[in-house]
């Protein structure tokens, strides 16, 4: 066990994590240079291309270290980088004695990285300061180094300089791995506790979990339990990950591992909960344990009708591997049969949408996502509201309350005024506000979570350029005055677009969704009318003006393939439209109409 | 019977719209002819029918062509091909080329069409499009070709720019229709994207186009051609009976043609090829052992070929025929049947026989019909 090392990367989007990662998996001979794809790491598409880690994954290495002969098992834990993911991001801390904070030179700290940071430091990790991209021409090494010392408090010397790009530094980084982080503690007779963070679908294997040991030993063909599902299985494999699994007769404290049991939905694994043995059970269950609930409900509907059923094998396929993604049927009016599901959040919902598509093949049209509310009634009834249709006339309506979270922002004194203008803005209300350093500065605040829904990160990023971390728990549900908000096309209801709305937002909202639509619907030959409402009273209205002129002046000889080609692209996207009345509406419009800026 | 096409792709300068393929260095011109001639032998095989029914110098500014240049030219098509009696022979011309000489001296040649880029009668509109002509010289080069016999003449203008007031957009139309000028092209001012124009509108130098007055001076234009006895064949060309475009018609009705030179395109029925829309590359290729590698090739599937007949037979008086699509494939009728029928319902398509027309109130919708009939 004294030879073991966990560790995990904590940085920021584009700071060199995958890359540098990728020359860890090099120096230690883990993957060739031939086999070597780009981030190696980050195995979906999307992710590689969005830049981001969404699942988190675990990779063992060997280290051969020269000074003292000895054969170190090197254990680097991917983290998902994003704040709808932050619960995976803390049980991946909790299977780790360190982490390697990773800071681009040319950019300095930046506020996202500050927040997973803080969740290391809480679970005592040992922090291994690494100044990255030092050889680009805009690296500022003093000034960022000052930076990192001023937040963690460590001394100058500990800083690696490291380039994931040429290699440079890792020599030092192996080198500080060992030195630095603790070997895990652990007893390896004691009854098994091993933490699951993380797990994975296989579409031949079930589901994989990846666990870190605490205490005991796992055997392969132990028959185990889950402490917080209290389902019982038999560990057919358990073993290590390299670039492939590797299998192994046993697994002990210290360690970190999978094991495949043939469950078939991933929702049976639950990240954080417990292994333990049926025969030697162990007493308490590891803490930090939450069942991950949706925070966010949004309309699924197949954009052909006919594809219903498609649809519903794809969502259940997504299911496997995606725990967190919820759904049952719903029926809309205008758009027919399709799914309520429930998500993590919205970035959550844009990688739902976008994996349909690009592994299913599934062209959806999503409805304006919302929070669930709890309706009591005159008559004393009390349910649950998770979609417009559902709440009822407010003559009905004794009271509805929505969620509310509380949220921690860590920023620059600098932005506090604009950040508290936002929260305020957003019907929050400022609870602390707790210097961490003179230049570093924590608010808390109570916010209705139906409010941080849309924009809010993305505003709260770019008001404060980028340096405020975002962090947040559910608090409580509260009375509020719910609106339901309808847009209208030429005086056709759109349900797919209406929205449940605070009675003070309702305007402002109805407004920017109109202007909105009007720069995403195509024009037509007639004019088009898009109206918000509130009830019969009409709030906010644009005007989409007739489409006078569509033809090219010129289709000579030359013009013939690219105007084809033109033109085959066009109508390639009207087949992706779903019409309303006479108007036809973009699914891409469908989403994009909630990006507001 | 096949067109031939030729790209002379220098101009004196460069107009704020254009974006077709020019360069306004002139030092390479004697070699680009050598080049084009030569293109002319080694690509004489691409037309299976060697009988050339029209020939057309576009460009670029074909007018900057020596009397010798097109002469070597001409004597190279002649080798390599033949030129039926009677062919169109047509050369766009620029109004500041036209001189008493130079028209003389284009008269002895083999050009017997000119197509000249006259864009507008108004000071105002040719300083906006920065054409190297005034509006004095406009007026005269008409009247100057005229005289010197050339009776086939073709007139481009443009309408639907910011400079151009309806009543601008009358009076150009008042010259040309007073002059009989046989042939009439007009485009409605697009910006184009990577044009000094488009950068203008995006800068807010220039403002945007306005769709509306485009439309009105459209709508004027077909309505004052039909009463001045001119036919409206296509989208943006008008004819005095019988003097089509010969050879600009046969893009629209599906006839081959080789195109040689710069960026010029080739259509042999199967598949379509175009060059290398690059001066430098183009000469580099033309000039070595084995020419190779100067331009890309598409092959068309029924479907492109089925796509490419309904967008360019639409925008023309002839319209598009069952009968053809049905010889495309003949599953493409009863496709085409389905989608049309919303169009003939709303009175945007017309049927007459077997062929379908755009209605004239449909003609500036014509690319949105067009799409949704594609395959």
């Amino acid at each position: 066990m004294k030879n073991i090392r966990n560790f995990c990367v904590i940085a920021h989007i584009d700071h060199g994590k995958s890359t540098l990662s990728d020359r860890l998996l090099e120096y230690t001979k883990t993957i060739s240079e031939r086999e070597m794809q780009n981030q190696a790491l980050d195995n979906m598409d999307l992710e590689r291309e969005r830049g981001i880690t969404i699942k988190s994954h675990a990779i063992q290495m060997y280290y051969d270290r020269g000074s003292d002969g000895q054969k170190y098992t090197f254990n680097l834990i991917d983290t998902p980088g994003h704040v709808d993911f932050s619960y995976e991001v803390s049980r991946s801390i909790a299977a780790c004695e360190g982490a390697l904070l990773l800071v681009d030179a040319s950019q300095g700290i930046q506020a996202q990285t500050i927040s997973n940071l803080y969740l290391a430091i809480e679970h005592d990790l040992e922090i291994i300061p690494i100044l990255n991209k030092v050889d680009m021409d805009s690296a500022m090494i003093d000034e960022v180094s000052d930076q990192i010392i001023d937040l963690i408090g460590c001394e100058k010397e500990d800083i690696i300089l490291a380039s994931g790009k040429t290699g440079r530094g890792v020599p030092d980084i192996m080198e500080a791995i060992v030195e630095r982080i603790p070997a895990p503690e652990g007893d390896v007779d004691a009854p098994l506790q091993a933490l699951i963070f993380d797990s994975v679908f296989n579409p031949y294997r079930g589901v994989i979990a990846y666990f870190r040991i605490l205490n005991g030993t796992l055997n392969k063909g132990d028959l185990v339990r889950f402490v917080n599902t209290g389902k019982e299985y038999e560990a057919d494999e358990v073993g290590v990950l390299r670039m492939s699994q590797h299998p192994q007769p046993k697994l002990q404290a210290g360690n970190v591992g999978y094991i495949i049991t043939g469950i078939k939905e991933s929702k049976e694994i639950k990240v954080g909960d417990t292994i333990t043995t049926v025969d030697r059970p162990c007493e308490n269950a590891i803490q930090g344990f939450e069942d991950v609930k949706p925070m966010v409900f949004a309309g699924i509907f197949p954009l052909d009708n006919d594809d219903f059923e498609d649809l519903r094998d794809s969502l259940e396929k997504l299911q496997l591997n995606d725990a967190s993604l919820v759904f049952e049927p719903e029926t809309s009016a205008a758009l027919g049969f399709g799914f309520r599901c429930g998500f993590l959040g919205m970035l959550h919902l844009e990688i739902v949408q976008e994996r349909l598509f690009r592994e299913f093949n599934m062209d959806v049209i999503t409805t304006v996502p919302n929070v669930s509310y709890n309706l009591s009634t005159k008559k004393g009834e009390i349910s649950t509201i998770r979609t417009p249709s559902e709440l009822p006339d407010h003559n009905y309506i004794e009271y509805v309350e929505e969620p509310y979270i509380t949220a921690q922002i860590i920023t620059k004194p600098d932005y506090i005024g604009t950040i508290m203008t936002l929260c305020m803005d957003k019907r929050g209300t400022l609870t602390k506000q707790h210097y961490l350093t003179p230049d570093r500065v924590e608010l808390s605040f109570d916010l209705p979570l139906a409010e941080i829904v849309f924009d809010f990160y993305d505003r709260l990023k770019s008001i404060s350029r980028g340096y405020a971390s975002f962090d947040y728990q559910p608090i409580e549900y509260r009375e509020t005055d719910l609106v339901k908000l309808d847009i209208k096309l030429n005086g056709e209801p759109v349900d797919a677009l209406s929205a449940l709305v605070h009675r003070s937002k309702a305007e402002a909202f109805g407004r920017q969704i109109c202007k909105k639509l009007k720069e995403l619907l195509p024009r037509q030959q007639f004019v088009i009318a898009i109206q918000a409402a509130v009830g019969a009273k009409v709030i906010a209205r644009e005007t989409i003006s007739a489409l006078r002129k569509d033809v090219t002046a010129k289709c000579y000889g030359g013009d013939i393939s690219r105007k084809r080609k033109l033109l085959e692209k066009q109508k390639e996207g009207k087949r992706r439209m779903r019409q309303f009345g006479k108007v036809e509406v973009p699914q891409k419009a469908f989403l994009d109409v909630l990006k507001l800026d | 019977m096949p067109g031939l096409y030729l790209h002379i792709p220098f101009c004196k300068q460069a107009c704020h719209y254009c974006n077709f393929h020019f360069s306004t260095s002139l030092k390479y011109r004697g070699e680009m002819v050598k080049a084009i001639a030569r293109e002319l032998g080694f690509r004489k095989d691409y037309l299976t029918d060697k009988r050339l029914d029209s020939i057309y110098f576009g460009g670029g500014t074909p007018s900057l062509l020596t009397a010798a240049e097109l002469a070597f030219l001409f004597e190279a098509i002649s080798r390599h091909f033949e030129v039926s009696p009677g062919a169109e022979v047509t050369l766009e011309a620029n109004p500041d080329d036209l001189t008493p000489e130079r028209l003389a001296s284009l008269r002895q040649s083999a050009v017997n069409r000119l197509s000249i880029g006259l864009q507008s009668f108004s000071e105002e509109d040719l300083r906006f499009f920065n054409r190297a002509h005034s509006a004095d010289e406009a007026a005269r080069c008409l009247d100057l070709a005229l005289e010197a016999g050339f009776d086939d003449l073709s007139v481009d203008l443009i309408y639907g720019s910011p400079t151009t007031t309806d009543a601008q957009w009358e009076r150009n139309l008042d010259e040309v229709f007073r002059r009989r000028i046989p042939h009439l092209s007009c485009y409605a001012l697009t910006v184009e994207p990577q044009t000094a124009l488009d950068h203008f509108v995006r800068k807010g130098k220039a403002p945007q186009v306005d769709e509306a007055q485009a439309a009105r001076q459209f709508s004027y234009l077909a309505q004052r051609a039909a009463s001045e006895g001119y036919a409206h064949y296509e989208i943006s060309n008008f004819a005095l009976p019988g003097r089509y475009a010969r050879h600009n018609s046969s893009y629209w009705k599906g006839e081959h043609y080789l195109g040689v030179g710069p960026s010029a395109h080739s259509f042999d029925g199967a598949s379509r090829q175009w060059n290398v829309a690059h001066n430098a590359k183009y000469l580099k290729a033309l000039q070595s052992e084995s020419p190779q590698g100067f331009f890309e090739r598409e092959e068309l599937s029924v479907a492109d070929r089925y796509n490419e007949y309904i967008m360019t037979g639409l925008r023309t008086s002839w319209g598009v025929s069952l009968e053809q699509i049905q010889a495309i494939d003949p599953q493409a009728a009863p496709h085409f049947q389905r989608e049309a029928h919303i169009f003939l319902e709303q009175g945007q398509l017309v049927q007459s026989g077997g062929r379908f027309f755009l209605s004239p109130q449909a003609r500036f919708l014509a690319d949105g019909i067009a799409a949704a009939l594609f395959w």
